[in-house]
């Protein structure tokens, strides 16, 4: 990176509703062209955290830059800067594709024709259904028409909440091929997600969980290179709730979670091949059939959990 | 295109587009004269009147004729006797009774005729019109047949203005109710609209300025409600006949002032609420029932228990519709009206200025 201002800035953001602590003390730098995720759960605090960066609510404490602007003092002139999307869709489902865009490059004093280039890699994709309502548009095509709306003032920053949530596995790795022509052209990108598995198509990743980043912001293959515990993967036919029971109660288990269709063990002390045979064979003597239990290498997600249940965790974390 | 100007563009696709919205808005206006006008009037026609003749002589029966010749009246019977009244009146026979005395004649030439009128109380309303009808007659025939002296006595006082058709007075309140309804229920439910789908959100996030996405709100909404005044007072015009003896001109500024009004009020009531429901609710209860109720449209203010008579001053709705009779029946100008423009006017920019206040740059 280079030694330019970070395009996104923050320090130690508090926001509280009433009882409920949204943020609790967040701090994170986003490069100029960098493609940054902020991966969490629902009620993490990433939509809280991307609302004071565009300036639509205040924060309790701390600071927060975006473009070089503070976020409280000059929130007019970030507004015409950055280009945002928030949770949910929104646009009007009553005015067609074309009005919609139109209408948001007329707010910015622009045009469609003017800017064309800055959208037509996205655009072009739907320009064809021009004059479909947007509300009849599937999820994709949706999703696809909120960006075109978002850059179509050239903004120097996107901010992009959740945009893949509730949209096709498709759709979802479509959109985040397009994120990625954005950062080949140099485009700043803040974005948040639910899903663990994109975090791996982001420069950099910061793992937010109940308003705290779980571990200093780095790239997705430094975070799961962080996990240093030995890692199984383990499958067997019958019921799943049972197969986590019988392994949580073996010996030297110190977490086992469901990954999809597999459970991923991680234990201590001991490495990966040793643990997944004693794993086959403790299943195998309780009876469990077709029994598959082999070393796999750790994921993003793997951090977030053994960083979510243990507040002491086996994983390092790494400062940097 | 300018920001604002495509702001408004869009608001007017949205309206255009809500067909359903749209064509209720519209109808409204026609539908509310015609209902008002046809079901709602206090005309009462085709009177039914028993007579009940003790005397039998010629006054009387000269009486009875100019009854049965009038023509909100219908003669249902001649009787002799007292006892046959309240089975007619219970049976639906007749609305209304006049009774006569047996020594009519005698006591009318020396000016001392009494006469009693029975009617229905069943149907409050109608029997008190039915009863002035009847007493009407009565009274104009006898100051015909006796010089012009009052020589018929009756008890109450009701002063009956046969030109005076009902349907002039409820287009006022009409009008009143339909700018209401277009100007600030629908901009309320229209701002928060985009609080609710989240649009509000991006918005924000331009450089549009909450004014400019208020005055662009509201914008349509004003020429929304501008048609629906002419098409209110067209109707009730064609229709009924209903006439604006005043400057219409006068009558559209007044009309525009109170829309300006009613869109502040709707802008505040959004600016508060989080969703269209809650939206609709705050206007419906706290604009457009006091609109109905609370501004002399259907209870007269003078009929109020005393303690809810000041209430009326604070309903932008009274002082409108005071000013639209005014125009309308009484062909009124401003040296009379000026005060209740005047209060008018100063609700317009006390509200608008609160309610550019209340939109908050911000979504908390």
């Amino acid at each position: 990176m280079t030694d330019a201002p970070a395009s996104v800035q923050v320090n130690g953001l508090v926001k509280r509703y009433d009882e409920a602590v949204a943020l609790d003390g967040v701090s994170l730098a986003v490069e100029p062209g960098e493609l940054f995720g902020v991966i969490g759960p629902d009620g993490a605090g990433k939509s809280t955290l991307f609302r004071i960066l565009v300036t639509v609510i205040l924060p309790d404490a701390g600071a927060a830059s975006v473009d070089g602007l503070d976020v409280v003092d000059d929130y007019l002139e970030i507004r015409r800067r950055v280009g945002y999307m928030p949770g949910r869709f929104s646009l009007y489902p009553d005015l067609t594709v074309r009005e919609n865009l139109e209408f948001f490059a007329s707010v910015f004093g622009t045009s469609v024709e003017a800017e064309y280039d800055v959208i037509a890699p996205i655009y072009s994709q739907i320009e064809p259904f021009d004059d479909r309502r947007a509300g009849a548009l599937s999820g994709g095509m949706k999703q696809k028409l909120a960006l075109s709306c978002a850059l179509v003032h050239r903004p120097r920053v996107l901010i992009l909440d959740e945009p893949t949530t509730g949209v096709d596995a498709v759709s979802r790795a479509e959109f985040w091929d397009m994120l990625g022509e954005l950062k080949r052209g140099g485009l700043t990108t803040l974005v948040s997600t639910p899903y663990m598995d994109e975090a791996a198509r982001c420069d950099r990743i910061a793992l937010l969980q109940t308003g705290r980043l779980l571990r200093a912001p780095d790239t997705p293959e430094a975070v799961a290179r962080s996990f240093r515990a030995p890692l199984v993967r383990v499958r067997a036919t019958g019921e799943r709730a049972a197969l986590l029971g019988t392994l949580r109660a073996l010996d030297g288990v110190a977490r086992a979670e469901v990954f999809g269709e597999w459970v991923h063990v991680t234990g201590a002390g001991e490495d990966a091949g040793a643990l997944a045979l004693r794993m086959q064979r403790a299943l195998e003597g309780q009876g469990w059939s077709e029994v598959v239990a082999e070393p796999v290498a750790p994921s993003v997600e793997d951090v977030f959990m053994a960083l979510m249940s243990d507040p002491d965790p086996t994983a390092e974390v790494n400062h940097g | 295109m300018s920001a604002f100007r495509s702001f408004v563009v869009k608001e007017t696709r949205h309206i255009l587009r809500d067909r359903q919205t749209l064509a209720v808005l519209l109808l409204m206006p026609v539908a509310m004269v015609l209902l008002f006008g046809y079901a709602i009037r206090t005309d009462v026609e085709d009177v039914r009147v028993l007579v009940v003749d003790a005397a039998r002589d010629a006054r009387s029966t000269d009486l009875t004729r100019a009854l049965a010749s009038t023509h909100a009246l219908r003669l249902v019977g001649v009787v002799g006797g007292v006892p046959q009244v309240e089975p007619a009146l219970r049976a639906g026979e007749a609305d209304v009774a006049l009774l006569l005395p047996s020594d009519f004649a005698r006591r009318f030439a020396r000016g001392t005729a009494e006469v009693l009128i029975v009617s229905d109380g069943a149907n409050a309303n109608y029997a008190a019109t039915a009863e002035s009808y009847v007493r009407t007659v009565v009274q104009q025939w006898a100051a015909q047949n006796g010089g012009g002296a009052p020589v018929v006595r009756t008890a109450t006082r009701m002063r009956f203005n046969p030109t005076l058709a009902s349907q002039n007075l409820f287009v006022p309140g009409l009008l009143a109710f339909v700018l209401t309804l277009v100007s600030a229920l629908m901009t309320a439910i229209s701002i928060a609209k985009e609080k609710e789908t989240g649009t509000m959100e991006v918005l924000l996030v331009s450089p549009l300025r909450p004014l400019q996405i208020v005055v662009g709100k509201v914008a349509p909404y004003l020429g929304l409600a501008f048609v629906n005044a002419l098409t209110a007072l067209g109707v009730a015009f064609v229709v009924f006949g209903v006439p604006v003896r005043g400057s219409l001109t006068l009558l559209l500024v007044a009309s525009l002032v109170y829309v300006l009004v009613s869109l502040a009020l709707g802008v505040l009531i959004s600016s508060r609420a989080p969703d269209q429901r809650t939206a609709m609710m705050a206007a419906l209860l706290g604009l457009l029932l006091p609109t109905l109720a609370l501004s002399g449209f259907i209870f007269p203010i003078a009929s109020m228990p005393g303690w809810l008579q000041p209430v009326p001053n604070v309903v932008p709705a009274t002082w409108y519709i005071l000013v639209v009779r005014g125009i309308m029946l009484k062909g009124v100008g401003l040296a009379v009206l000026w005060k209740e423009i005047a209060v008018l006017c100063a609700m317009a920019v006390v509200l608008l200025a609160a309610g550019a206040r209340s939109f908050n740059d911000r979504i908390e």
